[in-house]
C-alpha cells in the first residue's frame, strides 16, 4: 500500500528519468534531476536537526519551488508555501501563527526576506542542492513516516481577519489524486498547463499526477493570463493538453473573441471549478473544441482540493448552472439541514464531507478546527469526522448536486476564497477608518468597500494593498458620509447592496 | 484621454496614470483590470477592442491605450 506521496516519484523516476516533468518558460527539470534534487534538500535539511516541523518555501513560482517542496517531505517536514506575491502583512501573520524554524529562499526573496522580523534560519535552494544525498539518511526518515504525517500547510482567508493554516497528509493527498486521476484520465501523454499559484491547494492537480504517470507540466506565467493570443500561442507552442483553471481564466480567453482567431488545438480535457462558468462563455469554449471532455469540479481546501466532479455532458440553458455533479470516489456528501438533520429530496441544506480526503484541521487552532470538522451528526456510535464547508447545495431532478450559495459573508473571486469579514477588520485597522463594509456584486463580480472615515480613497487603497494579496483588494472603493445601520444597530449590508445596484444602474 | 484616466483611476486611485508607463512591466494591472477596462473602455468610446489588440505594448500607460483607442476609431 502506498503511504508516502513520494512514491510516485520513486516509481517513475526508473521509467522515464529523462522527461521533462516540471518546466516554465524558460527552463524544464526532468524526474531525474527533480529526484536527486529534492533527495539532496532533503539530506541537508534533515542534518540541520529538522524533523516534524513547518518549514516555510518562500519562492518564486518556478520549478525548483517543486523541488523545494519535495526535499521538505523527504526531510521528514512539511512544506509552507508562501510567494513574492503576498503582501507583507499577510506573511507575518503566517510567521506568527507557524514560528517556523526555518525558511528557504531563493535569490530574490532571499533579500526580502531580511527585511523581515525573521530569527530563525534560512537556507538558499543553490547551496542546498549541493548536498551530496545520503541515502541512509533518506531512508531512515521515510522508515518513521506514516501516511497521516503533514505534507503541506496552505493558508485560506479567515473571517476573524487570520488566515487560517490547513494542514494536509500524505494518505488525504493520495486518496485525492488517485481518484482525480480516474476521472480526468490523466496519463504518461498529458500535457499540463499550470494556471494556479503555488502556495494554493489547486497545484495539487498538476504537481503529484506528473509524478504519478511521468507526465509532463508547464507553468503558465502569470503574465499571459492578460492576454489572451499570446496564452493561446503559449498553450500550442508546449502542445499543451489538459488544463484545471480557475473559470475567469478560461472566461478571458472567450470573452475577448481569441478562440476565433486561434484555437488550443491540442487541449482534450478542461477542469474548471471555484467559480460559476457563465453558459454563454462556456457554449464558446465547448464550439471551439467540439471534442474536449469539459468536468466541473468542486471543493474546499479542508478536504484537500476537489470532492465532486461534473462532466459536462448536454446543453445548459443561459441561465442555468452547471452543476458539482457527484462525489469522487472513496467521498461522500451528506447535505444537512439547521438541526444536523439529513435534508428532504430537493431542499436545500450544508454540503458537508465525509471521508480520507478530509484534512488534519487548522494549525494549532483548535477552535477554528472543531467548528467545522464534527463529529457525524449521523452516526452516534463511534468518532467519525465530516467537514462542514458552509456552502448549500441541493439536488436536481437529475439527482446531481447543484451548489445554490454560502451559509455566510465568503465568496469566490478569481478563484479565490474570500472572507468579507476580512477586508473589512483590515480596513478597519486604519485610524481614520470610522466604519467599513464590504459587499459584493455577483454579476460583474466586483468587490465594493463602502467607508466612513476622514481618509482619501487613494489612501484606503493604498493602505489595502499593502496589507491583503491582490485578489482581495476591494475593485471599487466609495466614501459615504455615514453607514447606513439596520434597526438593531449593525451595518445594512442590504441597504447597501441596493445603493450600489441604483448607481450602476444610472 | 479624461475618459480613460477616470476609468483606471476608479480601478487604481493611489496610481498617477498621466505619468505612470509601466502598468504591465510592474505589474500595477492584473487580468481582471483588463477586462474592466477593456469593457468600459469599449462603452465609453463604442468601440470593439479586437483580440490582436490585447497585448502588453497597449496596456502599459493612459497614453498607449489612447492612442489605441483613438486608432481604431479612425478604422
Amino acid at each position: 500500500m502506498q503511504r508516502n506521496v513520494l512514491e510516485y516519484l520513486e516509481h517513475t523516476v526508473h521509467i522515464v528519468p529523462k522527461k521533462v516533468a516540471y518546466a516554465n518558460e524558460e527552463t524544464g527539470f526532468t524526474f531525474e534531476e527533480v529526484y536527486h534534487r529534492s533527495r539532496a534538500i532533503g539530506t541537508y535539511l534533515s542534518e540541520q536537526g529538522h524533523s516534524k516541523e513547518p518549514i516555510v518555501v518562500f519562492m518564486g513560482k518556478h520549478p525548483r519551488t517543486i523541488v523545494t517542496f519535495y526535499g521538505v517531505i523527504y526531510s521528514g517536514n512539511y512544506y509552507v508555501p508562501i510567494d513574492e506575491e503576498m503582501p507583507r502583512h499577510r506573511i507575518e501573520l503566517i510567521f506568527k501563527s507557524l514560528n517556523p524554524k526555518a525558511v528557504i529562499c531563493d535569490e530574490e526573496t532571499g533579500k526580502l526576506l531580511e527585511t523581515f522580523p525573521f530569527e530563525g534560519a534560512v537556507y538558499s535552494y543553490e547551496e542546498m542542492i549541493k548536498t551530496p544525498v545520503k541515502e541512509e539518511v533518506i531512508t531512515s526518515i521515510r522508515d518513521k513516516q506514516i501516511d497521516t504525517d503533514p505534507i503541506y500547510i496552505v493558508f485560506t482567508s479567515g473571517s476573524t481577519g487570520i488566515p487560517k493554516g490547513v494542514v494536509a497528509c500524505h494518505r488525504s493527498v493520495i486518496d485525492y489524486i488517485e481518484s482525480l486521476s480516474e476521472v480526468l484520465q490523466f496519463n504518461e501523454n498529458t500535457v499540463f498547463g499550470n494556471q494556479t499559484p503555488l502556495y494554493v491547494d489547486a497545484c495539487l492537480k498538476e504537481l503529484y499526477p506528473t509524478l504519478k504517470f511521468g507526465a509532463t507540466a508547464y507553468l503558465v506565467p502569470k503574465n499571459l493570463f492578460m492576454f489572451p493570443l499570446q496564452l493561446v500561442e503559449f498553450l500550442n507552442e508546449h502542445k499543451i493538453n489538459t488544463v484545471c483553471w480557475v473559470v475567469s481564466a478560461l472566461t478571458m480567453i472567450s470573452a475577448f473573441g481569441a478562440l476565433q482567431k486561434e484555437i488550443p488545438k491540442y487541449l482534450h480535457t478542461i477542469a474548471f471549478g471555484s467559480e460559476v462558468f457563465p453558459i454563454k462563455q462556456f457554449n464558446l469554449w465547448r464550439n471551439a473544441l467540439p471534442h474536449a471532455r469539459f468536468v466541473n469540479l468542486y471543493g474546499p481546501t479542508e478536504c484537500t482540493g476537489m470532492s465532486c466532479y461534473f462532466e459536462v455532458n448536454r446543453e445548459f440553458a443561459l441561465d442555468e448552472m452547471i452543476p458539482i455533479g457527484r462525489p469522487f470516489k472513496n467521498t461522500e456528501i451528506i447535505l444537512l439541514d439547521e438541526n444536523k438533520r439529513i435534508t428532504e429530496p430537493g431542499q436545500t441544506g450544508e454540503i458537508c464531507i465525509r471521508g480520507t480526503s478530509l484534512t488534519l484541521g487548522y494549525y494549532k487552532n483548535f477552535e477554528k478546527t472543531n467548528e467545522v470538522f464534527v463529529q457525524n451528526p449521523l452516526n452516534d456510535a463511534y468518532p467519525e469526522l465530516i467537514y462542514c464547508t458552509g456552502d448549500l447545495g441541493k439536488y436536481n431532478e437529475r439527482g446531481e448536486l447543484v451548489f445554490v450559495s454560502r451559509k455566510d459573508n465568503q465568496i469566490k473571486h478569481m478563484g479565490h476564497r474570500i472572507e468579507l469579514g476580512e477586508i473589512e477588520i483590515v480596513a478597519n485597522m486604519l485610524e481614520e477608518m470610522k466604519s467599513a463594509c464590504c459587499i459584493f456584486d455577483n454579476d460583474k463580480k466586483k468587490i465594493v468597500l463602502y467607508y466612513v472615515g476622514d481618509i482619501t480613497t487613494a489612501q484606503v487603497a493604498t493602505y489595502l494593498k499593502e496589507k491583503l494579496p491582490r485578489y482581495m483588494i476591494p475593485n471599487v472603493i466609495e466614501a459615504l458620509g455615514e453607514m447606513p445601520l439596520t434597526s438593531n444597530g449593525k451595518i445594512n449590508r442590504v441597504l447597501l447592496k441596493e445603493k450600489y445596484k441604483s448607481r450602476m444602474e444610472k | 484621454m479624461d475618459a480613460i484616466l477616470e476609468i483606471l483611476g476608479g480601478l487604481h486611485p493611489e496610481i498617477d496614470f498621466n505619468t505612470c508607463n509601466t502598468l504591465i512591466d510592474d505589474r500595477i494591472i492584473d487580468s481582471f483590470d483588463i477586462v474592466t477596462i477593456v469593457s468600459e473602455i469599449s462603452d465609453e468610446f463604442d468601440i470593439t477592442i479586437p483580440v490582436e489588440e490585447i497585448v502588453p505594448k497597449n496596456f502599459n500607460s493612459a497614453k498607449a491605450l489612447y492612442a489605441m483607442v483613438e486608432r481604431l476609431i479612425e478604422e
